[in-house]
């Protein structure tokens, strides 16, 4: 009798995570959803709108903007919050820099992921958000290895990860003081390849990104990225045209790009599940030192 | 492509043990021989085994976390690792052995479908090994597997193993455990972890990698009591679903059907299954660990907390609950004193009425004089709660039949209990 009774992965991964974000609905006065245009929010919403069907979801979303953004990005994140009839929230670095609340990095290498943190934080006190649900997977990098699905954070925002309190079962703990917020990671237990074949078999439309285009890029350090004018060249660093797509979305300056020609979802799950490097391989944000990850979550970052 | 690949299920494993039984090299065995190591994670580990003057890639090195755990070449934490066969997604708990840890291993295994336990062949069944086997029957694990590693440094032999097996059956026969299942392996060579060990033709049992992809877990939910915890009411205010009222949850156990006579507690309403409803459109039917939302024919008052069961199944509604605690907090635990407790969606207030017995979990010997209950310890204890809770034994339902314990004053989790 059980036998037909059986979810696959996908189903499974899908009802544990509506579970968690129906959780932060009931447990905090003020969630936000920390939407970046990649497709791990991307799929945060569409689990959202699966949760609270035929409602809408309880959620504001929040995009730290870097003022460095592919324009497919912003595009696409403006016709979906028109879609799903959310409210968004910008926090824009550019603003933060101007009112010299942070200060901007010079050189080559120069990339404004850091000076999200500060933004998001400022973004989260002045909304008054008591959880902020992130988009973070635990195969992503080795510190995300060890976050739970609730991330308690004191008032500075800060992760300790030698006091994070112990999630046993599929009970979550909330609980929290004045000024205290927590993060939340409803997708903790996808992997790259468990996204992109529910992307698949769901039918979600993404951003042209992700799929084969042509673009002029150069290389750096043994990646590839795109040409664009927030990025200065050395003068040995050449344009090229090459058919090129992105495994993440992130601000412009860090976010490498592939060649590939997979053109379709079935095209990227196949090379998903026959690639060789990790996904944030092409992220100069993780390459600073071994435990860029580890610090900058100390730090406040999602 | 996207449909032979959607047919997989997912097992969740946990694996104590310590550094010296080879438990990281076992992990690293399991995702390196199973292709699931990329290029740059490779070569990272190449780099570091380089440069710590060690021959040859130290595959242990892949499952090493934080900054402050390879500094001291420890695991403070709970890891959590992935990987997947054409059959089976696994999410393998990676978590620390050692007795300080104990809460750790509950943690680990509190969502397991299998445990594995490592033994080191040259050592054999020690204290420690006793305490895991142990802890996954405290936590009801349904499948063991008892790896024995290190098999080259004693030469391959199945005298060994067998006296090993013997001894290990010798107390599990003592404990709760259904399915236990011995192989005998080299994670360091590779033996008997994803390929057939050609240096122990006399063991016909499988691999490691077979055990896990083909174990059955089908029915290691429940599917005989019908309990759904309310999460959430859903109510959209909007023109289209004007009197929509759903109650939205995931399913804890049992088959819910569409037409079911249900009875909402602790209120004691009945009423009929209108409709199950998702988002990808109306189910017939419904079963763990699904996420729906019931609508119901009558309209009654139901919030957050309440569950909803069959009429003629129900949970034991009580504000005495007799539990086994883990106690996991450095403050001690406080004879009488007040804590909150959550249990299901339900939040309340409890009291330690009176310690039963503390159990050292070396000995499975229950001590009912010295009844300081201390981080890492397990006790049995009673408590009374401000409000009923709707509770099932923890042997017939993982889910209705565990608590947390919650300081209230600093909202740190303190302890895990499983109903009696």
């Amino acid at each position: 009798m059980t036998a037909n009774y059986q979810l696959n992965h996908l189903r499974e991964l899908e009802s544990e995570s509506i579970f968690v974000l129906r959780e932060v609905a009931a447990q905090f006065e003020n969630p936000v959803l920390l939407f970046s245009g990649g497709k791990d929010s991307i799929l945060m919403v569409h689990l959202a709108v699966k949760a609270f069907y035929p409602a809408k979801i309880p959620f504001t979303l929040l995009h730290v903007d870097t003022g460095h953004n592919f324009q497919e990005t912003i595009d696409y994140r403006d016709q979906l919050v028109e879609r799903i009839g959310a409210k968004l929230i910008v926090g824009s670095v550019q603003e933060a820099i101007d009112s010299g609340m942070v200060r901007e990095e010079t050189g080559y290498n120069a990339t404004r992921n850091y000076l999200q943190t500060a933004v998001l934080l400022d973004s989260l006190e002045k909304g008054k958000y008591d959880a902020a649900l992130g988009g973070g997977r635990r195969d992503e990098e080795k510190a995300r290895a060890k976050e739970r699905f609730f991330s308690h954070r004191d008032e500075f925002g800060q992760w300790d990860p030698k006091n994070q309190r112990p999630e046993l079962w599929n009970l979550f703990n909330g609980r929290k003081q004045y000024g205290e917020h927590f993060r939340v990671f409803p997708i903790s237990n996808w992997t790259e390849l468990d996204v992109w074949q529910y992307l698949a078999v769901e039918e979600v439309e993404l951003p042209n990104l992700y799929f084969a285009h042509e673009r002029k890029v150069f290389r750096r350090d043994g990646m590839l990225l795109a040409e664009s004018e927030h990025l200065p060249r050395r003068p040995e660093e050449k344009l090229e045209r090459m058919t090129v797509r992105c495994r993440t979305i992130g601000d412009i300056t860090c976010t490498g790009v592939w060649e590939s020609s997979a053109a379709t979802l079935e095209d990227i799950i196949a090379e998903v599940s026959m690639a060789r490097q990790t996904e944030r391989g092409g992220r100069a944000d993780d390459k600073r030192s071994e435990t860029a990850m580890e610090d900058r979550k100390k730090q406040g970052y999602f | 492509m996207v449909n032979s690949l959607a047919h997989t299920e997912l097992l969740r494993f946990t694996t104590a043990g310590s550094v010296d039984d080879g438990k990281s090299t076992l992990i690293g065995r399991l995702l390196y021989d199973s292709k699931s190591i990329f290029e740059d994670q490779y070569e990272a580990i190449s780099q570091t085994s380089a440069k710590r003057g060690e021959e040859g890639v130290n595959l242990a090195l892949l499952t090493d976390g934080l900054k402050a755990e390879r500094e001291q070449g420890i695991t403070i934490d709970v890891a959590y690792r992935y990987f997947a066969t054409p059959k089976r997604k696994f999410i393998i708990a990676d978590t620390p052995g050692h007795i300080q840890y104990t809460r750790n291993m509950v943690t680990g295994a509190s969502t397991a479908n299998v445990a594995l336990i490592l033994i080191d062949a040259r050592k054999g069944v020690v204290e420690q090994t006793r305490r895991h086997a142990f802890i996954a029957s405290l936590l009801q694990i349904p499948h063991l597997i008892v790896c024995i590693n290190k098999m080259d440094l004693v030469d391959f032999s199945e005298e060994a193993y067998n006296k090993i097996k013997d001894d290990f059956s010798g107390f599990s026969h003592r404990l709760d455990v259904k399915d236990v299942e011995f192989i005998p392996m080299s994670a360091l060579l590779g033996d008997n972890v994803v390929d057939r060990s050609s240096n122990m033709d006399w063991y016909g049992g499988s691999t490691l990698l077979y055990a896990l992809e083909n174990v059955h877990i089908g029915s290691d939910n429940n599917f005989i009591d019908c309990r759904l915890p309310v999460q959430t009411v859903i109510r959209p205010y909007s023109d289209a679903y004007h009197d929509y009222r759903g109650y939205a949850g995931r399913i804890a156990g049992g088959v819910f059907k569409k037409g079911d006579k249900i009875t909402v507690l602790p209120s004691g309403f009945t009423s009929t299954i209108a409709k199950i409803d998702t988002y990808d459109g109306e189910l017939e039917e419904a079963f763990p660990p699904m996420s729906v939302t019931l609508l119901l024919e009558d309209e009654i008052d139901i919030s957050r907390g309440d569950m909803i069961v069959r009429e003629n199944n129900q949970p034991d509604v009580s504000q005495d609950i007799e539990v086994m605690l883990c106690w996991f907090n450095e403050r001690p635990l406080q004879p009488r004193g007040k804590y909150a407790i959550m249990h299901t969606t339900q939040e309340a207030r409890c009291i330690i009425k009176d310690v039963r017995y503390r159990l050292d979990i070396n000995t499975l010997h229950r001590d009912e004089e010295n009844k300081e209950v201390r981080m890492n310890d397990i006790c049995r204890v009673l408590l009374r709660t401000t409000a009923p809770l709707l509770t099932d034994p923890y042997r017939k339902n993982r889910i209705t039949g565990s608590v947390i314990l919650v300081d209230e004053q600093t909202n740190e989790t303190v302890a895990a209990g499983m109903v009696i």
